[in-house]
């Protein structure tokens, strides 16, 4: 984990002094509503349905056992006693009162945590791998590089005012689970023929009202100048976004209108007047970056380990469901890395209560290095278990209700706050996941059915990442009605894509079954182990319309 | 390439700047000369003034002139070594949410070298002007509103910059390197 040394704590400290100052001439009346607030926004402080809601930065996911332990306490003496893990791995808290934000940031600043940039047009929170640092596919571990990231993107003076909101993703890994291809900047870290790290670097990815998928900028990208031809992309961006029309300002706009040709131009002429200036990385910065993510102190784990869990999963048919969902293959033999479910019908998806943070905290330290990491799929990891203690852990986690052997199926959906909470909301997306959650509660129908994405968001801003979801459901307003528009064949990982729509919209009672009938579909005309994606790609939207719509 | 400016409702005829709502490196100012002309086309009466390039270009024997940059400016070397030979040289923000004229300061100091007065000037705020200075802004010139009290305060909040800037030529893992040897 990466720890603050006095910089980065005098900087979080005089962040809070700051804010507070700004609110104070906001309450005061000195500092106007519009100018306050992209300042708020820039302190992760929104105007919602029912109150303001916060949204507290987690860098790239991680977080530590203590900060676990202090969101749950901001969450009681400030919320109502839970927050909301999102799909940019960051927690939002629904329930603050305005006046409150400034202590809440400082009590933050205590457990080095912070809100700076979590909204606004402004390099947002940078996301990554959350098996980061322990898969088996890994390259190179993407954190020093997010850290990296981090201190170049926070408050940088001079991309404040960017003409939209701007987000980065890193992936380190063979296989993409950060999403990379639907960024406004997606990095992939590779290893050449001879052995030398290269950033791959896409641009011009995003969801919201215009989806698309990002182009190539540069393959080939030198280590040494990732942050230098950040800042060159970066200030294409905030000189040629466009500024006229905040639909059209995201970087994925811009890409496609100069084209990526004239844009990889544009970036590379700005690029080599930054190229070897001082922001150029060195071995030593990196590896002072990589101290902080350290191979913990792993104890060895014994051959004969991995005989006893081999057959505790033959005899006991639960502790196997939640294996094969729940627990991810590590590098080093021996460890596992468990995915705790943040999905239970009782919640929406990604909530949890403070006492669960708690316990998870607890959890945490006990039997993973006293680490957690969010996923963007709203759940929670612990990255290094021991073979031999699985069985514990999951025998705790029953007990938490955090057990849930479905991560990765239809079950685990990813789910925007919708209409329940959001202001920008056209129809509530919670219950609809709640609908779906108890329709297809069979786990044997579950796992029949194999990895399947289902993303729910409450409008087209795509908070609920519809568009990649491998069914998404999108919430529409038709003369003040709620309705819901169904899309399938998205995808947010190497071969990402986005959703096609089957066609009109559905009433909120029959999401349900349409979904069902979509998944008729693809039961009958599989092929052997055939995943739902593939069976769509090979089969196309026809034969799910024609049901549907039947 | 559409890339207008923001809904532009500048005013035509020159705008006065009161003296305590102009902040020249870091301080309130004791005077101030400049007044700011969006005219296009004539020339203010009151002197020193910026206007709009185009005039500027159009009367550079005039030393009591400067340019006014326009947020959508496009520097490029040319330009820049032109409106290098000004005493100041003023930038643009149309809306405080145009973000352009940071990298224009920039450009002109870090890129091209300009060592005159670079200034804030239209819609300025107060909570901008620690950014504004990061990237090479020497005089700010407020929004009639803004209290000048409070911009001094919000200057000197934050001391820490991860980036290098016109001020500072180091990023911080640079300078936390060079501290641990
Ligand atoms: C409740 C308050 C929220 C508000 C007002 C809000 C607002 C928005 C808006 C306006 C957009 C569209 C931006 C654009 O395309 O330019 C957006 C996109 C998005 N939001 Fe939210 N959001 C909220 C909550 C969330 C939550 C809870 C999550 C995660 C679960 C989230 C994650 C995202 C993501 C991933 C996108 C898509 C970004 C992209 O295009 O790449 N947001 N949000
Ligand atoms: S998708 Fe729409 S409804 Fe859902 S959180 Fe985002 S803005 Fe709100």
């Amino acid at each position: 984990m990466y720890r603050y040394d006095i910089h980065d704590q005098t900087l979080v400290d005089e962040r809070v002094a700051q804010f507070r100052d700004q609110m104070e001439r906001y309450r005061a009346g000195r500092l106007g509503e519009e100018e306050f607030r992209p300042l708020r926004l820039q302190n992760g402080l929104y105007i919602q349905r029912h109150a303001p809601m916060l949204r507290i930065a987690i860098p790239y996911g991680m977080l530590a056992g203590n900060q676990l332990r202090a969101l749950a306490e901001i969450t009681r003496r400030y919320d109502r006693g839970y927050g909301h893990f999102t799909t940019r791995q960051n927690l939002q808290l629904n329930w603050p009162a305005l006046e409150d934000v400034p202590d809440i940031l400082a009590d933050l600043a205590k457990v080095q945590m912070h809100a700076i940039q979590t909204s606004g047009n402004c390099i947002r929170n940078t996301t990554s791998d959350q098996f980061a640092g322990i898969a088996n596919d890994e390259v190179e571990d993407p954190r020093p590089w997010c850290e990296l990231i981090r201190q170049w993107s926070t408050l940088h003076p001079e991309f404040a005012y960017l003409p939209r909101k701007f987000k980065i993703a890193v992936s380190g890994a063979a296989q993409d689970r950060a999403a990379i291809q639907v960024h406004d900047i997606g990095l992939r870290l590779w290893h050449n023929a001879d052995g030398e790290l290269r950033v791959k670097v896409l641009a011009g990815g995003g969801l919201g009202r215009t989806p698309m998928i990002a182009d190539v900028v540069r393959e080939d990208l030198p280590w040494q100048h990732l942050l230098t031809y950040l800042e060159a992309c970066v200030r294409v961006y905030n000189q040629f976004g466009r500024r006229d029309n905040k639909f059209k300002a995201r970087i994925k706009i811009l890409v496609k209108a100069l084209g990526i040709e004239e844009f990889r131009r544009r970036v590379d002429e700005e690029w080599a007047h930054l190229k070897d200036g001082p922001q150029t990385l060195n071995q030593a910065a990196v590896d002072a970056a990589k101290v902080h993510f350290p191979e913990p102190d792993r104890r060895p784990v014994a051959d004969s380990a991995n005989d006893d869990f081999d057959r505790l999963r033959t005899e006991n048919r639960s502790f196997a469901r939640f294996v094969t969902n729940n627990v991810t293959d590590h590098r080093v033999p021996g460890y596992k890395a468990v995915t705790l479910s943040l999905k239970r019908r009782e919640h929406a998806p990604g909530d949890v209560t403070a006492d669960q943070m708690e316990a998870v905290a607890d959890l945490a330290d006990r039997y993973s290095f006293g680490e957690v990491r969010v996923t963007h799929e709203q759940n929670l990891v612990l990255s290094d278990v021991p073979v031999d203690e699985l069985e514990a852990l999951w025998k705790e986690l029953e007990a938490l209700g955090m057990a849930n052997p479905t991560v990765g199926t239809l079950n685990d959906i990813i789910c925007c706050p919708g209409g329940d909470y959001c202001s920008l909301a056209n129809a509530v997306s919670i219950p609809i996941a709640q609908a779906l959650q108890e329709r297809f509660e069979d786990l044997d129908f579950l796992y029949d059915l194999g990895p399947l994405d289902l993303n729910i968001s409450g409008c087209m801003n795509a908070c609920g990442h519809h568009h990649v979801g491998h069914i998404g459901i999108l919430g529409v307003d038709k003369k003040g009605e709620e309705y819901y528009q169904i899309s399938i064949g998205g995808n947010s990982t190497d071969d990402a894509s986005l959703g096609k729509i089957l066609g009109p919209s559905f009433f909120r009672e029959d999401v349900p079954n349409v979904v069902e009938k979509v998944l008729e579909v693809y039961v009958s005309q599989r092929h052997e182990d055939e995943r739902f994606l593939d069976t769509y790609r090979r089969i196309g939207l026809k034969p799910f319309k024609e049901r549907v719509y039947a | 390439m559409p890339n207008k400016a923001m809904p532009n409702e500048t005013p035509v005829e020159q705008v006065p700047v009161h003296v305590d709502h102009l902040i020249v490196n870091g301080e309130l100012a004791a005077e101030n000369a400049w007044c700011v002309s969006y005219d296009e086309e004539t020339l203010p009466e009151q002197r020193p003034a910026f206007v709009p390039l185009a005039l500027w270009q159009a009367n550079q024997e005039d030393a009591e002139l400067a340019p006014l940059l326009t947020s959508d400016t496009a520097l490029n070397t040319e330009l820049a070594a032109e409106v290098s030979k000004a005493t100041a040289i003023a930038v643009d923000f149309p809306a405080f949410t145009d973000g352009r004229g940071y990298t224009i300061a920039r450009l002109l100091r870090e890129r091209y070298g300009y060592s005159g007065e670079v200034r804030a000037v239209g819609d300025v705020l107060v909570d901008q002007l620690e950014y504004m200075r990061r990237c090479g802004f020497t005089a700010m010139a407020l929004r009639d509103d803004q209290h000048p009290e409070d911009a001094l305060r919000a200057l000197s909040f934050i001391s820490v910059r991860y980036q290098p800037d016109v001020e500072e030529r180091q990023a911080l893992f640079e300078r936390r390197l060079s501290a641990d040897k």
